[in-house]
């Protein structure tokens, strides 16, 4: 097993039980703080696949900015452990489990195949994606929809402060 | 060198786990952190198709996927701090003016 295969073993099984955390934990504050766990992993995984600038990024705007809004939303509204289920919603989830599981062997089986086709295409040799690549081709290609972007930003800003200003 | 399938493998078990706690929870919160669960995982098979590919753009799609979630945040926690104000409670069950 050479290193990079075991830090990929390692960081998957940090992301896995971190999501299973998520849902197991019942107060919401537990549930944000393993997925600043699952962030944190995807973030040392895409390090791994040579993607180091979305791996920063990952970092400072999923780890840091929108896990703080939800850790301050929580504290904000003062919410508490989760209501207990009844008992319809337990046999809700005989009927749930084996559908998620069943897309998530699709989805699985599907990409594993088409990637498959991808490797025989594609040429060897892992490259190192640099930075200044990935800010030609945004600035360059994709110069439009970033521009869109800032739009959808101030739209959601808007949006945020008339949602959450308080009635006259 | 780590196989692109195992990246991929590992993307919809993350997919998975987001739309079960997606069906599953009750809390508006915990619903809102799970769709950013699969957003995420997402986000891994753009990363891992982008390196077998030996292109960039997927990486690029990755950066516009995190700048929506980052709006959709806002938005959505402004929703939730209103559904807390009026209903007092957090739970998706009592949001259900809706319902027949």
């Amino acid at each position: 097993m050479t290193a990079s295969l075991f830090i990929f073993f390692v960081l998957a099984a940090l992301a896995v039980i971190g999501a299973i955390n998520l849902i197991v934990q019942r107060h919401p504050i537990h549930s944000a703080l393993s997925l600043i766990v699952v962030m944190v992993a995807l973030a040392g995984l895409y390090l791994l696949l040579g993607a180091e600038f979305v791996a920063a990024v990952q970092i400072i705007v999923y780890g840091g900015a929108i896990m703080v809004l939800f850790v301050f939303v929580i504290m904000l509204l003062n919410a508490g452990v989760e209501e207990r289920t009844n008992l319809s919603k337990i046999a809700n989830l005989a009927t749930i489990l084996p559908l998620v599981g069943a897309l998530t062997g699709f989805l699985a089986a599907t990409m594993a195949r088409s990637s498959d086709a991808l490797h025989t295409a594609s040429k060897e040799g892992v490259r190192l994606a640099s930075t200044r690549e990935l800010s030609h081709m945004l600035f360059k290609e994709f110069v439009y929809p970033f521009e869109l972007t800032s739009f959808l930003i101030l739209v959601a800003i808007l949006g945020a402060i008339v949602l959450a200003q308080r009635e006259h | 060198m780590v196989p692109t399938n195992y990246y991929l493998i590992l993307s919809a078990i993350l997919f998975g786990l987001g739309v079960f706690a997606f069906v599953f929870k009750r809390n508006v919160i915990a619903i809102f952190m799970s769709i950013e669960l699969m957003l995420n995982a997402v986000n891994l098979a753009f990363v891992a198709f982008s390196q077998a590919m030996g292109k960039l753009d997927g990486q690029v799609f990755v950066l516009f996927v995190i700048v929506v979630a980052a709006a959709e945040a806002a938005v959505g926690l402004g929703i939730i701090i209103l559904i807390a104000r009026n209903r007092q409670s957090l739970n998706v069950e009592r949001v259900d003016l809706l319902k027949l």
